[in-house]
C-alpha cells in the first residue's frame, strides 16, 4: 500500500472508545464485486472503535446532495500493513452512491464514525446462524470473524435475487461449518427465500441465535421465522436516515417494549441492531412481499405433436 | 456545496487573522447574555445528549432543545423525511417524551452539564402552551439552565380546525399572551415565513409579550416520487430545510427588523458558513440558530464560532454586534 499523499487534519471528536470522531480519510481503493462496489479507506480512530453493526455517515459531493449517506462496516483491520483502514460495501443505486463509485484512490472523503448499536455478542456457547440478503452479507463477515474468533459455530444462509447478487460466496464458504445459498431464481443454491430453508437450517445446524442483516422485508420475514421457532434473532435494519448522529428522529424503527408499549426509536442511535422479536413489524410499512410459493412451481407442461398440430 | 472535504478546516484558518482573540463575538438576545451568537435550532439538536458524544456541548452558546409538548408524542410514520436540492423535508410529528420525561430525564443531565437551554414549547391549545410552560417555570424556578422560552407557533390548533397557530395574528398573539402569563425567562416567538404578512404577524406576537423572534421555521413543501405517485413523505407535505431556505429567511428577519428595529431577533435557516451568519446579523438578527447543517457536520457550531473570529479579525471587525441591522439600502 502506497503511504498516503495527503498530510490531513487529525480526527475531530473524544478520545472514549465508544465515540464517533469525524475524519478526513484517503480513499485506499474502490473496486467492484459482482454488481457491488468495495470502498476502502484510511480511519484510524474509526478502525479502532468500530464493532460488526456499526456503520459510517460519508460526506458525498452529487450536485444538490446535502445530507451525508450511510454505509454498514463490511470489515477494518487494526494490525499489519493494512492497519487503521475500514472497508464498506454498497450499491450505487442513487446520485450519492454513484458519485461515490467514482472516487478514486487518495481522493479525501469526509466521514463520521463509528455510529450506531454493534450487534450483541452471546456470552455462552452457542451456535450463531448468519442470514445475509443482497450486500447485507458484508457486515456478517465482519460480525462471523468475531464470532469464531471467540471459539462459536457459525453458518450462514446467504440468499439475493439471482445469483450475480449473491455477496462473498467464498468468504462464506470459508468462514461457516456450513452455507446455503438461496436465490429467488435458482440461478445459484436453492431456489426461494432464506426464510423457505429457515427452519430446517437452524434444525440441522443446532443455532441458538440468528442475526440478519438484508432488505427490511427479509429482515421481517427472518424475525417472525425466528419468533415461530423460538430462537434470539438480532437484525440490523435499513431506514432513510437524515443525519446518522441521533439528532433529527427520522429514521424511527416502532420497538414494542417489555410493558407491550410501543415507541418510535431510532435507527441511527438506538438501532441498527435491533432485537427483531422487539420490533412491531405490523406498524411499519414493511410488507413481505410476494413470496415464491406464490408463483407457479413447475414450468408449464409442454404440448405434445398432437396437442399442437392435431393428429396427421 | 455539500460535503465538507474541501472546507478548510479550522486548525488551518486560525492563524491568518492577526487580532483574532480580539474579536468580541458575545451578543445578547432578548435580555439573554450569550459568549457567541451561534446557537443551535429546535428539533436539530436531540435533547443534547447525543451531540455530547462529540465534543462537550456547553461549548454552544445556547441549546434550543427539541420542541416539548405537554403529553408524550409518538411522531409520525416512516418515512419522515426527503432530501431535496440543497436542504431537506421532515415531517417528524413533533415525536417528545412529553414535558414530564423531559424535565425527569433531559433538563438534569443538561443542567449538570451546565449548559444554557431555550426550551421550545409546543402545544395543540393556548392551554396546552401554558401548562408546558408552567411545568417548566415549576422545574427551573430560578432560570439556573432555562434561560429563555421559544415559542414555537408553527403547530396546528385543534380548537381552530387545525389551522397552524402562527398563520393568524391574533390567535398567535392569543397564544403568547398565554405563555406571558406563566413565563419567568424572556420568551422569543417562533413564526413561519407562510404567510402573506409576517410582519402582521410578528407585530401581534410582541405586542402580546414577546421578548423576541425566532425567524424562521421550516417552509411548507411536497416531494412526489416520480415513479410511484406517492408522496416522498408519509404526511404528504413537509417542512423545507437547509441552504434552500436561506434567502427566504434572510428576507424574513430584514422585513421584520426593518418595521420593528428594536425587536430582537434570532435568525434560522439554512445557516452553513460564517458568511451565512453575517448575512442574518445584516439583516438585523442578534443571533442564530443552526438545524440542518448540524446533520452535515455534528461540529457546525464551534466550527463557526470560529470562522466568525477569523473573519471579523481579517477585517478589523472588533465586536460581531456592530454587524447587527447594517444591511445597506442601493439608493434610489
Ligand atoms: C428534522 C427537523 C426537526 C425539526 N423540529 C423542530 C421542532 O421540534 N420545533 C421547532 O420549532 N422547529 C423544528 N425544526 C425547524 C428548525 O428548528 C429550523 O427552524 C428550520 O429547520 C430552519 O433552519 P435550518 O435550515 O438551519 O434547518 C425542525 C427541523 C428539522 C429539519
Amino acid at each position: 500500500m502506497s503511504s498516503p499523499r495527503h498530510r490531513l487534519a487529525p480526527a475531530r471528536g473524544r478520545t472514549g472508545a465508544d465515540t464517533p470522531v469525524k475524519a478526513a480519510c484517503e480513499v485506499l481503493g474502490r473496486r467492484r464485486q459482482g454488481p457491488y462496489w468495495v470502498l476502502s479507506f484510511a480511519a484510524r480512530e474509526i478502525a479502532e472503535r468500530a464493532r460488526p453493526g456499526q456503520f459510517v455517515e460519508i460526506a458525498v459531493d452529487a450536485p444538490h446532495s446535502l445530507l451525508r449517506r450511510p454505509f454498514s462496516i463490511a470489515g477494518v483491520s487494526r494490525q499489519g500493513v493494512a492497519a487503521g483502514t475500514v472497508d464498506v460495501v454498497f450499491d450505487a443505486h442513487g446520485p450519492g452512491t454513484a458519485w461515490l463509485s467514482t472516487v478514486a484512490t487518495h481522493d479525501v472523503l469526509d466521514i463520521v464514525g463509528p455510529l450506531g448499536t454493534p450487534f450483541p455478542l452471546p456470552q455462552r456457547k452457542v451456535n450463531c446462524l448468519l442470514i445475509g440478503g443482497g450486500y447485507g452479507s458484508a457486515p456478517l463477515f465482519y460480525l462471523g470473524e468475531k464470532l469464531v474468533a471467540q471459539g462459536l459455530r457459525v453458518d450462514m444462509i446467504v440468499g439475493a435475487a439471482t445469483e450475480d447478487r449473491i455477496l462473498g460466496t467464498i468468504e462464506a464458504k470459508r468462514l461457516s461449518a456450513t452455507v446455503t445459498f438461496t436465490t429467488d431464481d435458482g440461478s445459484y443454491g436453492t431456489r426461494g427465500r432464506v426464510t423457505d430453508v429457515l427452519a430446517d437450517t437452524v434444525a440441522a445446524t443446532g443455532a441458538g441465535v440468528v442475526y440478519a442483516c438484508g432488505p427490511n422485508p427479509m429482515l421481517r420475514a427472518v424475525s417472525e421465522g425466528c419468533v415461530e421457532l423460538g430462537v434470539p434473532v438480532q437484525v440490523a435494519v435499513e431506514e432513510l436516515m437524515g443525519c446518522g448522529i441521533g439528532a433529527c428522529f427520522t429514521c424511527v424503527m416502532p420497538l414494542r417494549g417489555r410493558d407491550g408499549e410501543v415507541t418510535m426509536r431510532r435507527t441511527c442511535i438506538e438501532g441498527p441492531v435491533f432485537n427483531g422479536a422487539r420490533i412491531a413489524w405490523d406498524e411499519t410499512r414493511v410488507r413481505l412481499g410476494p413470496t415464491v410459493e406464490d408463483e407457479p412451481d413447475e414450468p408449464p407442461a409442454r404440448p405434445t405433436d398432437a396437442e399442437l398440430w392435431g393428429e396427421r | 456545496m455539500s460535503s465538507d472535504v474541501r472546507r478548510l478546516d479550522p486548525a488551518e484558518v486560525a492563524g491568518h487573522g492577526a487580532d483574532r482573540a480580539e474579536v468580541d463575538l458575545s451578543t445578547d438576545l432578548a435580555g439573554l447574555a450569550l459568549p457567541d451568537p451561534i446557537l443551535t435550532a429546535s428539533g436539530c439538536f436531540a435533547s443534547g445528549r447525543e451531540m455530547d458524544r462529540f465534543y462537550d456541548v456547553d461549548r454552544i452558546a445556547a441549546v434550543v432543545v427539541k420542541s416539548i409538548t405537554r403529553e408524550p408524542r409518538r411522531g409520525l410514520p416512516t418515512p419522515r423525511m426527503a432530501e431535496t436540492p440543497s436542504g431537506m423535508l421532515n415531517a417528524i410529528g413533533l415525536q417528545n417524551p412529553g414535558v414530564d420525561a423531559w424535565v425527569a430525564h433531559d433538563l438534569p443531565w443538561l443542567a449538570e452539564r451546565g449548559v444554557r437551554v431555550v426550551a421550545s414549547i409546543a402545544g395543540k391549545s393556548v392551554a396546552d402552551y401554558r401548562a408546558v410552560a408552567e411545568a417548566l417555570r415549576a422545574a427551573d424556578p430560578e432560570a439556573a439552565t432555562i434561560r429563555a422560552f421559544e415559542v414555537n407557533l408553527s403547530c396546528p390548533n385543534v380548537e381552530d380546525r387545525g389551522l397552524v397557530f402562527a398563520c393568524d395574528p391574533s390567535v398567535a398573539a392569543e397564544v403568547i399572551r398565554g405563555v406571558r402569563s406563566v413565563a419567568h425567562v424572556p420568551m422569543l416567538a417562533k413564526l413561519t415565513s407562510d404567510v402573506t404578512d409576517i410582519v402582521a404577524v410578528a407585530r401581534a406576537v410582541v405586542e402580546a409579550g414577546a421578548d423576541g423572534l425566532t425567524l424562521i421555521n421550516t417552509v411548507l413543501g411536497m416531494v412526489i416520487d416520480p415513479e410511484t405517485g406517492r408522496p416522498a413523505l408519509s404526511n404528504t407535505y413537509g417542512g423545507l430545510s437547509g441552504p434552500a431556505i436561506r434567502p427566504i429567511a434572510v428576507r424574513n428577519v430584514h422585513q421584520v427588523h426593518t418595521a420593528m428595529p428594536e425587536v430582537p431577533i434570532l435568525g434560522c435557516g439554512g445557516v452553513r458558513e460564517a458568511t451565512d451568519v453575517i448575512q442574518f446579523l445584516r439583516a438585523g438578527a442578534s443571533a442564530v440558530s443552526v438545524g440542518t447543517s448540524t446533520f452535515v457536520d455534528p461540529f457546525i457550531g464551534p466550527t463557526l464560532v470560529e470562522e466568525l473570529r477569523t473573519w471579523c479579525a481579517q477585517r478589523g471587525i472588533a465586536t460581531v454586534r456592530e454587524l447587527i441591522g447594517t444591511c445597506t439600502p442601493w439608493e434610489a
